[in-house]
């Protein structure tokens, strides 16, 4: 069955093969997938607030609160981390290949670094999760941010390990940018993590 | 201005075929991405699951169907009722409103695919993983048995020995990742895929419809992913979050439940509400009333969809304050609703209507969700609600939304694009027969559980004493289910009959004006041969052919993306072929949730495969490196 007549009106064959950022198709799939997990840590946060809020003190009677040097070193080394991220989003950006490997094989390096300082982190959180409902939710956050420290940074490696075996196409620079920022969410993500979980016991 | 091409000639259609075929048998099946076949699996899907757990109701009816029966007892009765509504909201009404975007939306933007295609596969195999690991297990005689919504304690380590809850908790993560890869799908493509000329303003309130319910699961579903991970944990690592002993608090899981689980209300709502305007718009002959009071009523819809979930916890004790506010936010949402079934109403009055199947069913639609919505506004407020919680009034009141606003709209929606889908019509005459006894035996089955339930009968109880009084209104209830799925049945092998035996339908036969309705029925797996441009709401009710663009590849897949807002060319895009890396990574996710039902280690070993699946899934192929240290020695 013929579907109805055409008139033709344009052509679009001179359009580019691919854009940068927000123009770029993928950059949107990426934030999504930061919306999602932002959201889960707006309400695993939320969950914290709750059980907070139904304890006669916090940490609860008895509980140590967890240690703040590796968690503070971790911040700080998380922090510092955003400035060769950006450098290697504007490498990509502008499509340097050379630039771009050597940066993300940093962040690859960087990103193995930071792992090892949060593996520390988890053994001073001074709890198990099995004590208490404390314990039980301050491991839920440490927990779902590692992931997300970890994901990230195997998709580094991997991306590093791409970048250095081929010729790079404008999709795959557009790739290292979504990578960079999604890095920068996993940053964003974790500060009032850090706030929340080794200050606000002391604050309370 | 190139010259006018009046029909579409064969060597185009054949160049682009080849770009876009899958390969044959099989492995065609199993590595597909054509939107088309991923949504029309996932659609027969959630039909057989529509179809048994409609069996399940059955069965539960059969019991209730006088005082003293002993068709099930008290176990099996759970089991049946855990089945039959876990099945219904996360195996059938979700997905198959997500399915029906995933197949309808890019024909609706004049697209060739979907933004992301091999998620779409992931999304459908993952879901079809729920799907198995509730009714395997439930042949295997291990069915969930406290209900769709599985409140600790009793789904707690303490009180749920075995495997029951943690099936039921991790068909939900299959289901709820499922859904979630589908809505960033669907969101991208509506965003970003838009054809020239298609303003956000110039969408149809369909895709507005899928927009919002995908923005809204975006928001609402990783409530439940986390809720049921947290049960997990305290089921497996013994972690306290809803044990009061350990400083957690069960209340806890139904916040985070309700989170989800409201929102969801309206997740599979909204898109009801697309169906149904689009099909007023073809039936009556005109555009839909208040295009603009239109979207913004879904947008407050979806807004204040997250602001009521406390509307279901009035019983559980909480501050007066709290449940004032949460009377006041749910009769609040009436007012948005209202405006639609005023706007829809406006449009049958104002326009030339014919009430064929697809627009008896938006009838049927509007009467009964009506006094669904009216039963909504009384159980919303706080006081009414303390007296009717848990009785038959609230399984009435959700049957009335849920079936009367959602799938009375779906099987409309059938019935409208069923000759867009097969090239075949429909038998309009037993699409009425069907209508007839859907629509009747539903409101003869259901209605009178309102009064069942202002008589003070108990929802979830097996059975009952003949001195309750209640015998009458339940076989009356009974008689009205059969009735109702009598008519399923029709509508079923009316489907089937008319693969065959229907009228060719040609490429519009409604006279429609979106841009789904310019292709081929059925639509070839490149979708279009060109570019369709958007002037205004309505495009094919203008006058004088088609305008479309030229200039997309026809000898490989691309996809013309273009700006969020405006809807202008910004370039076009590679967009993946088949694979079967989705599938392996499915299986590899699956072996994860499903191991994770027994040790928590399957959580840490599982991740492996599932990262070695999706780096070959995400592996571009180009050519090796021609510099830096890696580079090929070759050239």
């Amino acid at each position: 069955m013929i579907p109805r007549p055409v008139r033709i009106v344009g052509n679009l064959s001179g359009l580019p093969g691919s854009q940068h950022g927000a123009r770029h198709l993928v950059w949107w799939g990426n934030l999504g997938f930061m919306v999602i997990e932002g959201t889960g840590f707006v309400l695993a946060i939320g969950v914290y607030l709750y059980i907070r809020s139904i304890s006669p003190s916090w940490p609860p009677p008895g509980d140590a609160r967890p240690d703040l040097f590796w968690s503070s070193l971790f911040t700080g080394g998380l922090l510092l981390s955003e400035l060769p991220n950006w450098w290697v989003h504007r490498q990509a950006h502008f499509n340097r290949p050379a630039a771009t490997r050597r940066g993300v094989l940093l962040m690859t390096l960087i990103g193995l670094a930071l792992i090892v300082v949060r593996w520390f982190g988890l053994h001073h959180l001074n709890i198990r999760w099995d004590h208490d409902a404390y314990g039980s939710v301050l491991w839920l956050l440490m927990v779902l941010h590692t992931i997300h420290i970890v994901t990230d940074v195997g998709d580094t490696a991997v991306q590093a390990l791409w970048l250095y075996t081929h010729v790079i196409g404008e999709d795959q620079f557009e790739d290292v940018t979504d990578n960079a920022n999604y890095w920068s969410f996993v940053v964003v993500a974790w500060l009032p993590l850090y706030v929340l979980l080794f200050w606000l016991p002391r604050w309370a | 201005m190139s010259p006018p091409a009046p029909f579409p000639d064969a060597s185009r259609s054949q160049r682009l075929a080849a770009a876009w075929a899958d390969p044959p048998g099989l492995w065609g099946f199993l590595t597909t991405v054509d939107h088309k076949r991923i949504a029309a699996r996932y659609i027969v899907t959630t039909l057989l699951l529509l179809f048994l757990a409609g069996m399940v109701a059955l069965d539960m009816r059969l019991q209730l169907i006088q005082p003293d029966m002993k068709r099930m007892g008290p176990q099996m009765y759970d089991e049946a009722f855990s089945l039959h509504g876990s099945t219904m909201l996360f195996l059938v009404s979700v997905p198959v409103m997500e399915a029906m975007a995933l197949w309808l939306v890019p024909l609706m933007l004049g697209q060739r695919n979907v933004a992301f295609p091999r998620l779409a596969a992931f999304s459908y195999w993952l879901y079809l993983g729920g799907v198995l690991m509730l009714w395997v297990p439930h042949a295997l005689g291990i069915t969930p048995d406290i209900g769709w919504f599985e409140y600790p304690p009793l789904s707690g380590p303490a009180y749920g020995p075995g495997h029951r809850a943690d099936i039921w908790a991790q068909m939900i993560t299959f289901t709820e990742v499922a859904a979630l890869a589908a809505s960033v799908n669907i969101v991208a493509t509506i965003l970003k895929l838009r054809p020239p000329g298609m303003t956000l303003a110039r969408m149809p309130l369909f895709v507005w419809a899928q927009l919002i319910a995908s923005i809204m699961t975006i928001l609402a579903m990783p409530a439940i992913m986390l809720v049921t991970s947290m049960l997990i944990a305290d089921r497996m690592i013994s972690t306290h979050f809803f044990s009061p002993s350990g400083g957690g608090d069960v209340l806890l899981f139904q916040h985070l439940f309700w989170f989800f689980g409201h929102p969801e209300v309206y997740i599979i709502f909204l898109p009801a509400t697309g169906f149904v305007s689009a099909i007023v718009a073809t039936f009556a002959r005109r555009p839909v009333f208040g295009q603009v009071p239109m979207v913004l009523s879904m947008l407050a819809v979806g807004l204040f969809g997250f602001g009521l979930w406390v509307h279901h916890m009035y019983a559980v004790g909480l501050p007066r304050l709290g449940n004032d506010f949460y009377t006041a936010a749910s009769m609040a949402i009436a007012l948005p609703v209202g405006i639609q079934i005023f706007c829809w109403t406006a449009t049958i009055w104002s326009g030339r209507p014919r009430f064929q199947t697809p627009m008896l069913w938006v009838i049927g639609f509007i009467l009964t969700f009506v006094i669904g919505g009216l039963s909504g506004v009384m159980t919303g407020a706080a006081p009414l609600d303390l007296q009717l919680t848990d009785t038959y009034f609230v399984v009435a009141h959700l049957h009335y939304v849920l079936i009367g606003g959602a799938i009375f709209p779906l099987l409309g929606a059938f019935c409208y694009w069923y000759p867009k889908a097969t090239g075949r019509m429909m038998s309009e005459r037993w699409g009425v027969v069907a209508f007839v006894l859907i629509v009747g035996g539903f409101n003869l089955g259901f209605f009178p559980m309102h009064i069942l339930g202002l008589e003070g009968m108990p929802r979830r109880i097996y059975t009952y004493g003949p001195e309750m009084g209640w015998g009458t209104l339940n076989l009356i209830a009974t008689l009205g289910s059969a009735m109702a799925v009598a008519g399923g049945l029709v509508m079923v092998a009316n489907g089937l009959l008319s693969l065959r035996f229907g009228e060719r339908a040609g490429a519009d036969p409604w006279d429609a004006p979106t841009l789904e309705w310019a292709c081929e029925s059925p639509p070839p797996c490149y979708n279009f041969e060109y570019t369709p441009v958007v002037e205004d709401l309505v495009p094919l009710w203008r006058e004088g052919d088609l305008p479309v663009m030229d200039g997309m590849s026809l000898d490989s897949r691309e996809l013309l993306v273009t700006s969020a807002v405006e809807g202008i060319p910004e370039y076009r895009q590679n967009s993946v072929g088949p694979s079967i890396w989705p599938l392996v990574a499915a299986l590899a996710v699956a072996a994860m949730f499903i191991g994770s039902i027994f040790t928590a280690w399957a959580v840490v070993i599982g991740a492996v495969p599932i990262g070695i699946a999706l780096t070959i899934w995400f592996w571009p192929t180009r050519q090796p490196a021609t510099s830096g240290p890696f580079a090929s020695r070759g050239r």
